[in-house]
């Protein structure tokens, strides 16, 4: 059976040149969770932007559930990957949550019935049902990162990708997210550096550097890697 | 940060807040049209405007400040207007009165003019002002797209609607880092400094743009804009609506 994500040699540069990705090869089983670690730039971003075809590759491929990220595919790969951007204000773009977590489905073709089933059981999902009629600029940080997962899990996803879900949150709503992704039932990829996040959330995970994978195993296992984790920026040297 | 002042007190419950919000765009559209279709010679109708507004306003328990803050808004125009009106002619041939400064000359119907303008402008904007008080902003644009305002032109009144505060947010945000590192210094420097936020402001949106653009492909966006539209005119509402319409109606006619 093929990987939820199969990620080969996937190289990519910005317009100005710069390199972000490069030759960066990842597998992703279907029914995990795994987490993207790497220090601020190294790519994390970059990456999830490429698993529904936002970016296109430039060099290597994608594939999401054995199927290419390509422009005959993105309308199947967009339902079946589901993107948690970090800045909830870029996800919340109607003037009510309603409109917002219907947005998919609706793109989707389904009926008033299907779509009001959707928001309803999306927001269950996340713990805030009755929000529909709230609008997005009164909500709380943490209410509007609840809301951004809402709109991907209207669609039905079979991938959720977040990117850094626990930045900005303090540590009680950080804990009350931790415990939402926990309960979530799809294939999980969490981009972070936040490492305790990673380690509550996750059974795998590959540590990202300069574009690429430098390491990949159980998450305990990398965590506690201090050399490791010290030489890709996700640890600091301490002179006692 | 919370900021509401577009759609301020339309989360209130009243008479007038619960009527669809079909109707009421509706109506407020046709009295705007009434009030400026109505020659401002004749009072009655004017009064009869005045009446209706005053009573929807009470109706609505909306505060009077609010109100008239609102109004504000049309002073700096009318203000502007009745500066210039009394020196010009109206119709051609008038005979103009010589004011004996600046070889200036008055002339009555501008007066008259003026009155009219400030009527108008007034009353129409009192009609938008109860409109977007007694509707959320939300059920506004659902009106809207139920009177079929093209689809795309709704999409760029919610996206302003929805980013015009986070906008301002950030222009608030920047305006204090700059007071904090900000001491004397001329007038032509504040000038800069403020040209280059504006700047930066303009690209940040861009920016927020292509990410949000994102959000929208990634969630299935293919350029149409789709909604589901529920329906919950009922008779009472279509009723208050004929109702006001002919009240509005019988000022504009029979008066």
């Amino acid at each position: 059976m093929s990987a939820a994500i199969e990620i080969s040699n996937l190289q990519y540069s910005y317009p100005d040149g710069r390199a972000a990705l490069r030759g960066l090869s990842l597998r992703v089983e279907r029914g995990d969770s795994a987490a993207i670690v790497g220090p601020n730039g190294a790519g994390k971003s970059t990456l999830l932007l490429h698993l529904n075809g936002l970016l296109p590759p430039q060099n290597g491929s994608v594939k999401i559930h054995g199927m290419p990220v390509a422009a005959e595919n993105f309308k199947e790969i967009r339902r079946r990957v589901g993107l948690v951007f970090q800045n909830p204000d870029d996800q919340l773009f109607c003037v009510s949550v309603f409109d917002d977590v219907a947005f998919g489905p609706l793109n989707l073709g389904l009926g008033p019935e299907d779509v009001r089933d959707r928001v309803s059981e999306s927001l269950a999902a996340v713990g805030i049902s009755g929000y529909e009629e709230r609008s997005p600029h009164h909500l709380s940080f943490g209410e509007k990162k609840l809301v951004a997962i809402a709109t991907v899990l209207s669609m039905r996803p079979d991938i959720l990708a977040f990117d850094e879900p626990s930045s900005n949150l303090d540590p009680r709503a950080s804990y009350a997210l931790m415990e939402t992704i926990n309960a979530l039932k799809a294939t999980k990829l969490i981009v972070t550096h936040d490492l305790a996040f990673a380690r509550a959330t996750t059974k795998r995970t590959a540590v990202i550097n300069e574009g690429r994978i430098v390491a990949e195993g159980p998450t305990e296992r990398i965590l506690s890697d201090a050399a490791l984790l010290r030489a890709n920026g996700l640890a600091a040297d301490v002179h006692a | 940060m919370k900021h509401s002042f577009l759609d301020k007190y339309s989360d209130l419950d009243s008479a007038v807040h619960r009527i669809d919000a079909r109707v009421k765009a509706l109506c407020a559209l046709g009295m705007i049209a009434a009030v400026v279709t109505t020659p401002v010679e004749r009072a009655l109708p004017f009064a009869a405007y005045f009446a209706i507004l005053a009573s929807v306003f009470l109706l609505s328990g909306i505060p009077l400040r609010h109100i008239l803050a609102r109004l504000l808004i049309v002073a700096p125009f009318v203000l502007l207007f009745a500066v210039i009106a009394p020196f010009v002619p109206h119709y051609s041939g008038e005979a103009g009165h010589r004011v004996g400064v600046l070889g200036l000359r008055y002339y009555p119907s501008g007066i008259t003019m003026l009155i009219s303008v400030t009527a108008k402008a007034m009353g129409g904007v009192l009609c938008i002002v109860a409109l977007t008080s007694t509707t959320p902003f939300s059920e506004l644009l659902r009106a809207l797209e139920r009177l079929r305002v093209p689809k795309f032109f709704l999409a760029l009144l919610s996206f302003a609607y929805r980013y015009l505060f986070i906008f301002i947010d950030e222009f608030e945000r920047m305006k204090r880092a700059r007071d904090a590192r900000s001491f004397g210094g001329k007038r032509w420097w504040h000038m800069q400094v403020l040209g280059r936020m504006v700047g930066t402001m303009f690209l940040r949106s861009f920016e927020r743009g292509e990410r949000v653009y994102g959000a929208m492909a990634a969630r299935g966006f293919d350029g149409a804009f789709r909604s589901i539209r529920p329906l919950r005119i009922d008779a009472g509402d279509a009723a208050t609506g004929a109702a006001f319409a002919a009240l509005v109606a019988a000022a504009w006619l029979a008066l």
